[in-house]
């Protein structure tokens, strides 16, 4: 980038900040360093071809060409200048070698461009570029900004720059010891960014156990780490780094979330297998356990059943056609297509209802309302009223419902069962209001009518007689109740 | 082929990690510009500044990566140069601490900064998210925040389904119904919003039929207006007219839509038992309509924010009842969903009660956060916002201003993390004298996420009578329990690369 384009300059010219910087907060450096630094950025635009790059940033870093250097010259001299920048005003006399000017901008000049600010622009990365800033008018600007020359910023300075978002290369940080300084830097800097460049820095340069060891005792930096090599998937690394600081139970969480990725079933299976000795808690180690051997099962129905459907011979299979495999589903939900496809077969199989809650300890009130639900939706009403009713020892049968029966009635009813079966159900709801709300909902008229009975509630009776058909079963049966001279009504 | 150039422009902030990994890919230095966008705060209303950081939460207390406190920080000095220095700073939490500490240190290492503006704001308050984990998991009631809970608002926009809004035009028998969402821009431009955005839901149908009287009566206006120069004045009043019964119709569609879900049983079902929690009542057993939703297989951020609310209530569940909980939600849900239940426990939303003490009854009597007697048409305290329950966070900011917290230093030590105050100096002559009567402005900072509901309380405290201070809110993400919930689920896909 040679050329001057004086259009762009234009375009930079009329926009918000005067500010920029050249050399950053060289406050502190002494005279010898300046020298430095101008003599070799100067030797950067004597021996740069390189056209690539020309950098521009928001933060106001300048575009380098001579006009605009001239422009800034000029504006330098007449801006004010804070107090503090006066120092540094003396030090810059010292200079001979290269015509320069004091410049700086103050707070006010910020506020001039601001008003032309649209958005929110880095006025806090303005804010940090404070002081006077020294510079020779150039050729071009670009390289003593972006290259790393043979620099010598110290740790501080180089964090400095790269919160600001120059390129630094950090390889001059040759010893351990520069590096942990540039580390330190780095976190007490607080910019995240940052920390984590200097991070993929030392691990690439740092031998494993020395990064660990010296990441333990240095805990924010530890958890960018960690964060870092979950973003980047470096599974083997973040597992050998927790287990060097023995956080043992993220370790097995950590390689247990890795069968997420694995697609192929059975290598997922022997995956979990593997994962089952890992120092998980102890509720845990079960779910994981459960996980596999869950895993395992399916493995088994599925090669099974598929099978069966293909070979057509089922009934069940033809009928009822399964949508979708029963790999990596839930445990209910492989209860259900038990319940659906297998209900009746022997708990030695695999694939029986039974042998899941045995294997899995299925609470019975899961138990049969899954059951319920995968028997209503086949409309085998026996299945159902087989699974509510229990014989106790006189062998008298009693129905019972785990889960209430308003909510056996809301299955039924949602797999349209006929009212008769729906009327049974009904009936044993305890609550009766809720009662008399199904069996209206859902016309289960003998159950109103006997609940009005039980009720002696003679108005709502015989208002109910509206809701009959004419002539009906149930018309009479209403009939015959209001003329029952024995009932006390209660109104 | 004409070359082409490459440019790479990251917003808010450039990432290492994004260079690193198109380094790897080789394509680096194929970008002839790359830079970043500062976004720091972003303005999403005249009081509402957002950093719209999705991760903040996550990422601090989870991953302990306090990346984003930087950046709020930043966008506090950026604030400070526009508005003043603040010459209080108070607040609670780690998170909080740490952005005070680094606002200071960036204060100091910038002397320059010290400008002549005349201070906005007399004090900032920064809290840390997890000193209230209990207000994002109750749901919202006021209308902005039932808008936010069941269609979800992104940057001031909602997107509704369209079947309530198409145009009716007489004659048409309603053919070519629009199927695009129809999609909404919500914030106080709007004067009917504004009016009824922070109300309990409940009392908005007053506001909207009264309006509808009001616009009606506005164009009968038509028939008394005689001379040339009425008929001219209603004319030019007419586009305001218009936009006003506009904006009508699209309310009273929003209302509609939301009170079908209001009025249905699932949600008075869901909210009993959040009341029941929230009021301190059974907190400490299996419950039974969460165990009923599991059973049913309710979606699962549904469940998760129920049992986290209950563990909350209850400084933590007894083993037993967690353990029961986790295993329902394991076997009906699958389970690789103990990643997340690892994230929940690790961010204190859903675990074990360790010290087998519960201190929320404390916490909840002395801060009033459970008011019985609420009016939601017209409220005289916070807790209108959730129809009951008032959100800790805003009770904490209420308790600052008058009577301070010294108050209730024993209840602020159970909470998490530190609370302090400190003071920036102001240049003399700046000092700010305040007029009798004149409002303190305080700039309430919530690290972690905000939600809606939190943002009608502050604004209801704004407008009191003799309130004596008006708020500015700002956060680092809008949040809603069910987004807040989402971004701690461990992502079950496999990554994309």
């Amino acid at each position: 980038m040679s050329r001057v384009r004086a259009d762009e300059e234009e375009y930079w010219h009329s926009s918000k900040f005067r500010a920029f910087t050249f050399d950053d907060e060289d406050d502190e450096l002494s005279q010898l360093k300046e020298s430095k630094r101008a003599v070799n950025s100067l030797r950067d635009i004597v021996d740069d071809d390189d056209d690539d790059l020309e950098r521009v940033s928001w933060s106001g870093e300048p575009v380098g060409s001579i006009s605009w250097s001239i422009k800034e010259t000029a504006s330098g001299s007449t801006s004010s200048l804070d107090g503090r920048d006066s120092s540094l005003q003396k030090g810059s006399s010292s200079y001979a070698a290269l015509p320069k000017q004091a410049s700086s901008y103050s707070l006010s000049s910020l506020f001039k461009g601001r008003n032309k600010l649209s958005s929110f622009q880095s006025l806090s990365d303005a804010l940090t570029d404070t002081g006077v800033k020294n510079y020779a008018p150039e050729l071009r600007r670009p390289k003593a900004e972006y290259k790393d020359y043979s620099g010598d910023w110290s740790p501080k300075d180089t964090v400095r720059r790269m919160q600001r978002g120059k390129v630094c290369s950090l390889e001059r940080f040759r010893s351990l010891q520069d590096k942990l300084v540039l580390l330190d830097e780095a976190v007490a800097g607080h910019d995240g960014n940052v920390i984590t460049a200097v991070l993929i820095f030392l691990k690439r340069t740092l031998r494993r156990e020395i990064l660990f060891r010296e990441l333990e005792v240095r805990q924010v930096a530890l958890c960018h780490l960690i964060h870092f090599l979950r973003e980047t998937g470096e599974q083997k690394f973040l597992l050998d780094l927790l287990r060097f600081l023995d956080r043992t139970e993220e370790v097995a969480l950590s390689q247990y979330r890795e069968h997420l990725n694995i697609q192929d079933v059975e290598k997922r299976r022997e995956f979990l297998k593997g994962c089952i000795g890992l120092p998980f808690s102890a509720e845990d180690t079960s779910h994981i356990q459960d996980h596999y051997t869950l895993l395992e099962r399916q493995i088994i129905i599925e090669a099974n059943d598929r099978h069966l459907e293909m070979a057509g011979q089922s009934e069940l299979f033809r009928k009822y056609p399964r949508k979708a495999s029963i790999l990596n589903m839930p445990l209910v939900t492989t209860l259900f297509y038990s319940c659906f496809y297998h209900y009746t077969e022997a708990e030695g199989m695999f694939s029986s209802p039974t042998n899941l809650k045995k294997t899995f300890k299925i609470p019975d009130k899961q138990y049969v309302l899954t059951a319920l639900a995968a028997r209503a939706k086949l409309r085998a009403w026996g299945d159902v009223d087989a699974l509510l009713t229990t014989k106790n020892w006189l062998g008298y049968t009693k129905k019972k419902a785990p889960i209430g029966f308003h909510r056996v009635v809301e299955i039924l009813q949602r797999n349209n069962a006929p009212v008769q079966v729906l009327q049974e159900y009904v009936r044993l709801v305890e609550d009766v209001e809720t009662r008399l709300n199904l069996a209206t909902k859902y016309k289960c008229h003998d159950v109103v009518i006997e609940t009005y009975r039980d009720l002696k509630d003679r108005i709502q009776l015989t208002a109910y007689k509206g809701k009959v058909e004419r002539g009906s079963a149930e018309e009479e049966k209403i009939n015959s109740i209001l003329s029952n001279t024995q009932i006390r009504w209660k109104n | 082929s004409p070359q082409r150039d490459f440019h790479i422009l990251f917003v808010p902030r450039r990432s290492l990690l994004c260079e690193q990994w198109l380094k790897e890919q080789g394509v680096l230095g194929s970008f002839i510009h790359r830079e970043q966008y500062s976004l720091d705060l972003i303005p999403f209303d005249g009081d509402l500044l957002s950093m719209e950081s999705e991760s903040a939460f996550k990422e601090c207390y989870l991953e302990s990566d306090q990346t984003s406190l930087y950046h709020a920080a930043k966008g506090l000095m950026t604030l400070q140069a526009l508005y003043g220095t603040i010459p209080q700073i108070f607040g609670k939490g780690d998170c909080a601490r740490h952005v005070a500490n680094m606002m200071i240190r960036m204060k100091r290492e910038f002397p320059g900064s010290q400008n002549s503006i005349f201070p906005v704001f007399d004090t900032l308050l920064l809290l840390d998210r997890n000193v209230d984990l209990l207000t994002p998991l109750a749901t919202q009631l006021t209308y902005e925040g039932l808008i936010d809970e069941i269609y979800g608002i992104q940057n001031t926009y909602v997107k509704l389904p369209p079947e309530k809004f198409a145009p009716k035009k007489q004659g048409e028998g309603g053919k070519d119904l629009p199927t695009e969402p129809k999609k909404l821009q919500l914030n106080s431009a709007e004067e009917l919003y504004a009016e009824i955005r922070d109300k309990n839901f409940n009392a908005v149908g007053s506001v909207l039929s009264k309006k509808a009287k009001i616009i009606s009566a506005a164009f009968e206006e038509r028939h008394h207006a005689k001379t040339v120069g009425e008929i001219k004045q209603f004319v030019s009043q007419l586009p305001h007219m218009q936009a006003a019964r506009s904006s009508l119709a699209n309310h009273t569609s929003i209302a509609e839509l939301i009170k079908d879900i209001t009025t249905s049983e699932d949600f008075f079902d869901n909210l009993t038992v959040e009341q029941e929690f929230m009021s301190g009542i059974d907190t400490d057993k299996v419950n039974n309509y969460i165990e009923d939703c599991i059973a049913q297989k309710h979606p699962l951020i549904k469940i998760l924010r129920l049992v986290c609310l209950q563990s909350v209530c209850n400084s933590g569940l007894k083993q037993k009842v967690l353990d029961h909980y986790k295993r329902e939600i394991l076997q009906t849900y699958g389970y690789e969903h103990i990643l997340t239940l690892n994230n929940l426990e690790k961010a204190g939303l859903l675990k074990p009660q360790t010290s087998g003490r519960n201190n929320y009854p404390t916490i909840r009597k002395t801060l009033r956060l459970w008011m019985d007697d609420v009016n939601e048409q017209n409220p005289n305290d916070i807790s209108y916002v959730y129809s009951g329950y008032a959100p800790l966070s805003v009770r904490l900011a209420q308790l600052l201003a008058r009577p301070g917290w010294r108050s209730i230093e024993e209840v602020l030590k159970m909470l998490p993390g530190p609370h302090f105050e400190e003071r920036q100096q102001l240049p003399t002559g700046l000092q700010k004298k305040r007029q009798h009567g004149e409002n303190r402005v305080t700039l309430v900072f919530f690290l972690g996420g905000v939600t809606y509901a939190e943002i009608a309380a502050l604004r209801f405290l704004s407008q009191m009578e003799d309130g004596g201070t008006e708020y500015i809110i700002a956060t680092t993400k809008l949040i809603n329990g069910t987004t807040w919930i989402k971004s701690l689920m461990e992502k079950l896909e496999p990554a994309p690369f």
